[in-house]
């Protein structure tokens, strides 16, 4: 009995003390972002890999998304007869909740888990050490790069995810099932709000792409150096950025649209 | 550069119980002890990399624990290192690994920088593989391109991390040479950790044996040779037991086995 509340206590601790030093590691990056300042490069180069790389994959399953999206919201929507309201239904998910939320786990398994790979390998490889002993240091060279790089390809690739999403919709709904297209699309501008809705969920795409990239690049620089840490590390990151983008979803959906309006 | 009073540990395992030793300035000194002795954690300690328990170490007057982390780098800049699978940065080629440090520490115009890195490459031998990726190396040339990166910058010390592990007779030789050459012509002063008896003594001007987290035995290599210390002759002599126990610490054979159940 004592050893289980020991081991649960350890088993507490362990998590605080990782949150802290996650949390130090944030410090650090931030801190470091000023000098990308003098060395744009860096960051373009990442943009690339991180950003480029996982837009084929967000354009992909954006547009598979809406599809199921007009095909759903169709058949619900005709059995009231309003299915010229198809706009509305398709446009609303995507940017208030499907966007930001499937782009960010897309995210986290395409570009965060080979972040964290990455990262993680240098470290088994003692290419971080090597970086140290020639007196620069990992944190500003490759770490803040790859997360500022993270931070500005989210929003975009959530904006991409349900821009693709409102054609892919569109395609099912008016051009398979015969939704009026005036309707589609008048109804969509008529209903969907600069403010409420688009900034609320542009919102929420930045801070999941936030959390997603510091929990990659953190999994990854505190990795065990090993072929197995980097393996643990980057299911870690998968897995952690699913639990912290649903969860955060909840919480900021809460707070923007939980009072009555 | 000094070492007073060395203690260090990983978790609950002792490395270093009360180390000190002392490093000559513009010679080879070699670190050499069996595997597990704490001789890269040595290193790291040096480079300020890792933090010890107790003690100083000193680098050219500098204690290196009690630098700030930018004076830390500026020491740094004057210590190269070796590391044992070369460290090389695996998205650049040989050139750009080798202007590395000089492009992050230097504003070197562009043909200053080709001209250097080309001398160096000369220096190492691989002044025509300066265009390959490191997965196009062999390790025994992915040591020499870090070697010449480590001394890109001109360092007043450089550390080898088991420099000769893994090398064929032939590239072994060629390591040997050029650490030595690179000691007498640049006037550094180099560490050397290694476990290789042979090739060690033949280029370092003293040598410490290390084991159990103190100094064992220092001296020249000749007298380390003659020494009458059950743990250097063992060392030297590659015996498998000794004062370095063949059997890892366990309860007696026979009891053990008599006693059944699971592992």
């Amino acid at each position: 009995m004592i050893e289980a509340i020991r081991s649960l206590g350890r088993w507490g601790l362990g998590i605080f003390e990782r949150l802290g030093r996650g949390n130090l590691f944030l410090l650090r990056v931030l801190f470091s972002l000023g000098s990308l300042l003098v060395r744009p490069r860096l960051v373009v180069r990442e943009l690339y890999s991180v950003g480029v790389l996982t837009f084929l994959i967000v354009f992909v399953s954006g547009l598979f998304v809406g599809m199921v999206l007009g095909l759903q919201g169709y058949v619900t929507l005709s059995k009231f007869g309003a299915e010229d309201s198809l706009g509305v239904v398709v446009a609303l998910s995507l940017v208030r909740e499907l966007g930001p939320v499937v782009t960010a786990l897309l995210f986290a398994g395409r570009a965060g888990s080979a972040l964290a790979a990455e990262i993680g390998l240098m470290k088994t490889t003692e290419q971080l050490s090597g970086m140290e002993m020639m007196a620069v240091d990992p944190v500003r060279r490759v770490v803040a790069p790859r997360f500022l790089a993270g931070v500005i390809s989210m929003p975009l690739l959530a904006a991409i995810f349900s821009a693709v999403g409102v054609y892919g919709g569109m395609f099912v709904g008016v051009g398979l099932l015969g939704v009026d297209p005036g309707a589609y699309w008048s109804q969509m501008q008529a209903a969907v709000d600069l403010q409420a809705d688009i900034y609320n969920g542009v919102i929420k795409s930045v801070v999941f792409g936030f959390v997603a990239v510091w929990i990659a690049v953190f999994e990854g620089y505190d990795a065990t150096p090993t072929s197995e840490g980097v393996s643990r590390a980057t299911t870690r990151t998968v897995v952690h950025t699913a639990l912290a983008v649903l969860g955060l979803d909840f919480i900021l959906t809460a707070l923007m649209f939980g009072s009555p309006q | 550069m000094e070492i007073r009073d060395l203690h260090f540990a990983h978790g609950a395992r002792n490395i270093f119980n009360g180390l000190s030793l002392d490093v000559p300035r513009g010679r080879i000194t070699a670190f050499m002890g069996p595997s597990g002795t704490g001789k890269t954690t040595l290193l790291k300690l040096i480079g300020g990399q890792l933090r010890p328990r107790k003690g100083t170490i000193h680098v050219d007057g500098q204690n290196v624990h009690r630098l700030r982390r930018r004076d830390l780098y500026e020491l740094r800049k004057r210590m190269g290192m070796l590391f044992q699978n070369g460290a090389l940065l695996t998205d650049l080629n040989v050139f750009e690994n080798v202007a590395y440090p000089l492009r992050e520490h230097t504003r070197l115009p562009e043909e200053l920088i080709r001209d250097l890195v080309l001398i160096k490459l000369e220096a190492v031998g691989l002044r025509g593989a300066r265009r390959l990726m490191p997965s196009e190396l062999s390790g025994g040339m992915a040591r020499r391109v870090a070697l010449a990166r480590a001394i890109a910058l001109d360092p007043m010390m450089i550390m080898y991390d088991e420099p000769f592990t893994g090398l064929d007779p032939i590239t072994k030789g060629t390591i040997v040479t050029l650490i030595k050459q690179l000691n007498q012509t640049l006037g550094l002063t180099s560490l050397v950790v290694s476990h290789d008896v042979e090739e060690t003594m033949s280029i370092a001007d003293c040598v410490y044996v290390i084991a159990e987290g103190r100094v064992i035995e220092s001296g020249a290599p000749a007298a380390m040779r003659d020494s009458s210390s059950a743990w250097v002759q063992q060392f030297m002599k590659g015996e498998p037991d000794g004062p370095v126990p063949f059997h890892y610490a366990a309860p007696d054979y026979r009891d053990d086995l008599l006693a059944g159940g699971l592992v």
